[in-house]
C-alpha cells in the first residue's frame, strides 16, 4: 500500500511540475528537475501527510482494488490535498536551479564567472575580518551560553524587547550599502581587453568603458525585452495604485478587483494569486494574497519550530544578536512610521539569525556561509560551525526588510515565515556579488544603462558635477526602497515584484525617478544638490512612474 | 491686575481702506502660540498694562477677570467662562448622562448613539451607586481620576474595593496640600469602567487627540480639523501590571517621566497615517464608518453643554478631545481639554500645532476678511452650524444616510497652504466684484 502511494506522489508531482516548465526546455531538464523537487519534498511533512491522506482514502469501503490508483488520486483532489501539493511544488520551483552538465564542479554551478566568484570570497572574508576584530576588540565571544537568570529575563522580555536599552556604543555595523558599493564598482574582468589595447586607466576617456560606476560588462536586458516581461503595465491595463484612486468611480475598478481578490484568496492557489500581484492587490487583502502567492502556511508544525528556534535564542547570545539590536535602534525605530513595530522586529531577526533551513539558499547563490571555529580549535575543520546559524551576517538596514511586513502580519509567526519567503526568494541577491541576472550588479548596471539611455545629457550632467547618479539610487535598490517611498506605494512595488518574480523593477523605479525630478537636476550645481533634490521620495507614486518608463517613450 | 469694569480693546483702530489693521494681542504661554501670534502679519504683542484686543490668556487668568472686565465688541479671547462644564470630567459625565436621559424621551436611536463614554460615577457623592455596580461585575478593571488635574497625576486603577479603602485613608489626605490652589470642587474623583481591549497596534496601546474649534454656542459652530495624532504608549500593553501607570496613560506628558522615555523617539503617528494602516486592515468602509462614529461624539458633547456654557460673542475656544479605540472599533471618549498642549515634540508636530493655531486665527477672522460662508479654512472643516453641514455634493439620496453627511475629512488629504490662497483670491475676488458693482 505504501509503495503504491509514493508511486502516485511522484506522478502528481511529475503532472504538476510538466505543466509549469517552459516547452522549450529540454526534455532530460525536465527530468532533473522534476527529480530534484521530488527529492526535495520526499521525506517533508507534506509528504507524510499526503501519504496518511492517501492512506485514509485508500481504506473507504467504496474503493475497489482493480481502480485503486485513479480513485484515490481523485478522492486526494476533491479533498484538497492536491492544491496543497501543488502550491507546494510551485513554490520549490523558484528555488530550483538551472540545471546544468554533473561534471561541471559545484562552485561554478553557484557561480559561473570566476572573477565574481573571488570578488564574493574577498568580500566575505573582509566581512569576517571586521567581526572578528570586532570581537577582539571589545572582547565578547562571537557566541555564549546566557546563565539561567539571564535566559528567565529575556522569556520575561521577550514581547516587549524593545523597552531593552542595552549599551550598543561600542557596537558599529558590520557594513553599510555604500562599502559593498565600493566594492562592486572595483570588480573587473581580467579576460576584457579593450579594442585599443592599452591599459587606460581614465577609463573617462576610453569610449568603450562603461560611463558609470559598473565596469563589468554583464547582460542586462534590453527596453524591449523589459516591456515583454513587464507587458502587464501596459498603459491598456488597469492598475492598483492607479485606477482605484478615489477621483475614479469605484465601480469601474476597485469593486471589481475586490471581488476578484475575495475568490483568489478563496481558491488558495499559489501560481493564481501570485499572477493576480502582478496588478497590485487592494489593501484589504494584500496580508493573504502574499501569503498564498508565496505558499507559506503556518501550521501547528511551523509554530513548534518558532518556539524551538526561540529557546535557542533564550539558550546563546551571539554577538549577532547586538548587531541586530544595533541596527533596529538605529533606522527602524528612528523612522516616524515603523517606530511602533520595534517589538516585532526584534522578534523576527533574532529568531531568523538562527534558522538554519535559510542555509539552502546557499546552494543557489554564489555566497558562502561564513564559518566559525569553537574556541581553541582554529583551523580545524570538525570544529567549524556555521556562523551565524542562517549564514546572513546583517549589515546597516538590513531590518528595513522587515518592517513593511510588519504593517500587515500583526502575529510574529506569521510575520516570521512570510519574511523568511520573502528573503530567501528576493532579498538575499540584494546584498551578494554574483553574475545572476537578477543580482544586485546587473540591477546597478541596468540602472545605468537604461538612464543613460533615456537621458544622456542627465548623465554626463551628473557626472560632470561630481555625482554619479548610482551612488545614489545604490541605497534605494539594496533595500528595495523600504523605507524611501511612502509604505502604501512600498506595498505597491512589493506586489509587483512578488507577482513577476522580478527584481529589474528596482531599477527601472530608479531611473524613473530620476527622470521625473530631471528639471531640478539639470539645474543643480553640486552633489549637495542632487541628494538634497533626491533625498525626499515619500510623495512619488510608483504606478505611473513604471508605466512612464516601460511604455510611455 | 485688573480693577474692576475696566474696558478692553479701547483705541481699536478703524480698518483703513488696504493696510493693515494693527490687532494688539497677549499671549499668556511661550511655545508655537506665541510664534504663530508673533509672526501673523499686523498682529503686535501689547505689553504689561496696555490694552489688547486679542488675548491667548490661561484658564487662572480668565477665572479671576473675566467677570470684572468689559470687552469691546471686537475683542477676543480664547476661553468660555464655564469650560470646564464640558472639560471637568465629573461635570462632563453628569451633562452627558443628562443628555442621554434627555433623547431617550425623544428618540431612542438618537440616545443610543450616547453610549461613547464608559460608565462614570463621581465620588464621593456617589460611592453606594458605584459599590453596585462594582459588585454586579467582580474582576472588571476601574480606573480613579481626579477631576482637576491634568498631565495623569492622581490617577490609579484597581480591581478591587480594599484598594479604594486604603486609598481613601491615605492618598485623599497626602492629596489635601496640592488642593490650596484649586478651586472648591476638587475633592472630587470619578471613577470610571476601564477599558481593557484598547485597539493594538505592533502591541502597543494607543490614543487619539483630535482638535475642536467652537466659536459659539448658541447657536452653535464649531470646526474639526483635519489632523491631529495618535500618541502611543512606550511599552507593551497588559492587563497584568495594573500598577505600572507608565502603560496604561499615554499621555505624552505623563510619558516624559516614565524611566524608559525618549524624547528623541517621538511616539506618535499622524492621524492620516493612522487611517491609513486601519484602511489597509479593515477595509474603507469600516474606517469611514468608524471616523463617522466620531462626528457623534463631538457634537453630542457639545450639545450636552450648550444650554450650560455661558455663550459670549467674545469667546472661543479650541478643543482637543481624547479619544479611545477599542479592538472593535469603537470609539470612546476619555476626555475632552480646554488647553491642549500647544509644546511642540519635535518638527512635525510644531508644523502640526502652528498649521492649527494659524488655520483658528483665519476663522476668529479679527482682520475681517471672511466673508462668513465658508466651510472650509486651512485644515478646519466646518463641522455644525446651527445644524449638521453637508460636503458639497450630497444629494437629496444621500441625505437619508448617516446623519451628519460629511463636511468632516479626518485624516484625509490636507493641503492647506493651497486651500487657503485659493480661500484668499476668491474672498479678494468676490469683493473687487463686489465694489466694482
Amino acid at each position: 500500500m505504501l509503495r503504491c502511494c509514493n508511486k502516485h506522489f511522484f506522478r502528481l508531482a511529475l503532472i504538476f511540475v510538466k505543466f509549469w516548465l517552459r516547452m522549450d526546455s529540454k526534455l532530460d531538464n525536465v527530468a532533473k528537475t522534476i527529480d530534484d523537487i521530488v527529492k526535495q519534498l520526499n521525506g517533508t511533512t507534506l509528504h507524510t501527510q499526503l501519504k496518511r491522506a492517501a492512506q485514509h482514502e485508500g481504506e473507504k469501503s467504496s474503493v475497489q482494488l482493480s481502480s485503486l490508483k485513479s480513485d484515490v488520486i481523485q478522492s486526494l483532489k476533491l479533498s484538497g490535498w492536491e492544491k496543497l501539493l501543488r502550491n507546494e511544488v510551485f513554490r520549490k520551483m523558484h528555488s530550483v536551479q538551472n540545471t546544468l552538465d554533473q561534471a561541471i564542479p559545484f562552485e561554478c554551478q553557484k557561480e559561473p564567472l570566476m572573477y565574481m566568484r573571488k570578488a564574493q570570497a574577498n568580500w566575505e572574508r573582509r566581512i569576517l575580518k571586521s567581526m572578528n576584530s570586532m570581537c577582539t576588540e571589545l572582547s565578547i565571544p562571537l557566541s555564549r551560553k546566557r546563565p539561567a537568570d539571564e535566559q528567565r529575563d529575556l522569556l520575561h522580555k521577550w514581547n516587549e524587547m524593545g523597552t531593552d536599552e542595552p549599551d550598543l556604543s561600542h557596537f558599529r555595523p558590520v557594513y553599510a550599502p555604500k562599502d559593498f558599493l565600493e566594492v562592486i564598482t572595483s570588480i573587473r574582468n581580467p579576460n576584457y581587453c579593450s579594442l585599443t589595447g592599452s591599459e587606460i586607466d581614465d577609463r573617462s576617456l576610453n569610449f568603450e568603458s562603461h560611463w558609470g560606476l559598473i565596469q563589468v560588462s554583464l547582460q542586462v536586458p534590453s527596453l524591449a525585452e523589459l516591456r515583454e516581461i513587464f507587458a502587464e503595465f501596459s498603459l491598456s491595463n488597469a492598475h492598483v495604485g492607479l485606477d482605484d484612486s478615489p477621483d475614479f468611480p469605484s465601480d469601474m475598478f476597485q469593486n471589481e478587483r475586490n471581488k476578484l481578490a475575495k475568490r483568489v484568496i478563496d481558491e488558495k492557489r499559489s501560481p493564481i494569486a501570485q499572477y493576480f500581484c502582478r496588478r497590485g492587490c487592494p489593501s484589504g487583502f494584500r496580508a493573504d494574497l502574499w501569503q498564498i502567492a508565496l505558499g507559506v502556511t503556518v501550521g501547528h508544525l511551523d509554530v513548534l519550530k518558532y518556539e524551538q528556534m526561540k529557546g535557542y535564542v533564550l539558550q546563546h547570545d551571539l554577538l549577532v544578536d547586538s548587531l541586530i539590536y544595533k541596527d533596529v535602534k538605529l533606522t527602524s525605530v528612528n523612522d516616524d512610521y515603523y517606530f511602533v513595530f520595534e517589538d516585532y522586529l526584534y522578534q523576527v531577526l533574532l529568531i531568523f539569525s538562527r534558522d538554519t533551513s535559510v542555509l539552502e539558499l546557499f546552494s543557489r547563490s554564489s555566497a558562502t556561509p561564513p564559518k566559525s571555529y569553537i574556541r581553541g580549535k582554529l583551523g580545524l575543520e570538525e570544529f567549524a560551525v556555521v556562523y551565524p546559524p542562517n549564514g546572513v551576517i546583517p549589515f546597516h538596514g538590513f531590518s528595513m526588510y522587515v518592517t513593511p511586513l510588519c504593517y500587515l502580519y500583526s502575529e510574529p509567526v506569521r510575520l516570521y515565515y512570510v519574511f523568511r519567503e520573502f528573503y530567501v526568494r528576493f532579498f538575499h541577491r540584494l546584498h551578494v556579488i554574483s553574475s545572476h541576472p537578477q543580482g544586485i550588479v546587473t540591477l546597478c548596471l541596468l540602472f545605468e544603462s537604461l538612464l543613460q539611455s533615456f537621458h544622456p545629457t542627465l548623465f554626463r550632467h551628473l557626472q560632470d558635477i561630481g555625482c554619479q547618479p548610482l551612488k545614489i539610487a545604490f541605497k534605494w535598490l539594496v533595500r528595495a526602497f523600504s523605507g524611501y517611498l511612502s509604505t502604501d506605494q512600498l506595498l505597491l512595488l512589493w506586489d509587483r515584484i512578488l507577482g513577476f518574480n522580478n527584481l529589474l523593477l528596482l531599477p527601472v523605479l530608479a531611473v524613473a525617478i530620476f527622470l521625473f525630478r530631471q528639471t531640478n537636476l539639470l539645474l543643480v550645481t553640486n552633489v549637495a544638490g542632487v541628494e538634497a533634490s533626491l533625498s525626499d521620495l515619500s510623495t512619488l507614486q510608483v504606478i505611473p512612474l513604471l508605466q512612464s518608463v516601460l511604455f510611455h517613450s | 491686575m485688573m480693577s474692576k469694569n475696566v474696558r478692553i480693546g479701547r483705541g481699536y483702530q478703524k480698518k483703513i481702506a488696504g493696510d493693515h489693521r494693527v490687532i494688539r494681542y497677549r499671549c499668556a504661554l511661550n511655545n508655537v502660540i506665541s510664534d504663530m501670534l508673533k509672526q501673523r502679519l499686523g498682529w503686535v504683542e501689547a505689553k504689561e498694562g496696555e490694552d489688547w484686543d486679542f488675548y491667548w490668556c490661561d484658564v487662572g487668568w480668565l477665572r479671576e477677570n473675566f467677570d470684572h472686565i468689559y470687552m469691546e465688541e471686537h475683542v477676543r479671547i480664547c476661553h468660555f467662562r464655564n469650560h470646564f462644564e464640558l472639560t471637568r470630567k465629573n461635570l462632563m459625565v453628569k451633562n452627558l448622562k443628562r443628555l442621554k436621559k434627555q433623547l431617550e424621551r425623544e428618540s431612542k436611536s438618537e440616545s443610543a448613539k450616547c453610549d461613547f463614554f464608559p460608565m462614570t460615577y463621581e465620588l464621593p457623592s456617589e460611592y453606594h451607586i458605584f459599590v453596585e455596580e462594582f459588585k454586579k461585575n467582580p474582576g472588571t478593571v476601574w480606573i480613579m481620576k481626579p477631576i482637576a488635574k491634568s498631565q495623569g497625576k492622581g490617577i490609579f486603577l484597581f480591581r478591587r474595593l480594599k484598594d479604594i479603602t486604603e486609598w481613601k485613608k491615605e492618598g485623599y489626605r497626602v492629596n489635601a496640600d496640592e488642593r490650596k490652589e484649586e478651586t472648591k470642587d476638587v475633592e472630587t474623583y470619578i471613577v470610571q469602567r476601564y477599558l481593557g481591549n484598547p485597539y493594538l497596534i505592533g502591541g502597543k496601546k494607543f490614543d487619539l487627540r483630535i482638535y475642536v474649534l467652537v466659536t459659539s454656542y448658541i447657536p452653535l459652530k464649531a470646526w474639526l480639523y483635519r489632523d491631529g495624532f495618535a500618541r502611543f504608549s512606550n511599552t507593551r500593553f497588559s492587563l497584568d501590571s495594573i500598577d505600572d501607570s507608565y502603560v496604561h496613560l499615554t499621555n505624552v506628558a505623563i510619558q516624559k517621566t516614565a524611566p524608559d522615555y525618549d524624547p528623541e523617539k517621538g511616539c506618535k503617528w499622524s492621524l492620516q497615517q493612522l487611517r491609513h494602516y486601519l484602511t489597509a486592515k479593515h477595509g474603507y468602509e469600516s474606517v469611514e464608518e468608524m471616523f463617522q462614529q466620531m462626528n457623534e461624539i463631538f457634537i453630542k458633547s457639545l450639545q450636552s453643554v450648550q444650554k450650560t456654557i455661558i455663550n459670549d460673542k467674545h469667546c472661543f475656544e479650541l478643543y482637543g478631545y481624547d479619544i479611545l479605540l477599542d479592538s472593535n472599533l469603537k470609539l470612546w471618549l476619555l476626555e475632552v481639554n480646554a488647553s491642549p498642549s500647544l509644546t511642540a515634540s519635535n518638527q512635525e508636530d510644531y508644523d502640526l500645532k502652528f498649521g492649527l493655531l494659524d488655520d483658528a486665527m483665519h476663522i476668529i477672522d479679527m482682520e475681517g476678511r471672511m466673508t462668513g460662508k465658508e466651510k472650509r479654512v486651512g485644515n478646519f472643516d466646518l463641522m455644525w452650524s446651527d445644524g449638521p453641514v453637508y460636503a458639497e455634493d450630497a444629494t437629496l439620496d444621500t441625505l437619508g444616510g448617516p446623519s451628519y453627511a460629511t463636511n468632516t475629512f479626518l485624516g484625509c488629504h490636507n493641503d492647506r497652504k493651497r486651500q487657503l490662497i485659493q480661500l484668499f483670491r476668491t474672498i479678494q475676488s468676490k469683493k473687487a466684484a463686489a465694489s466694482h458693482s
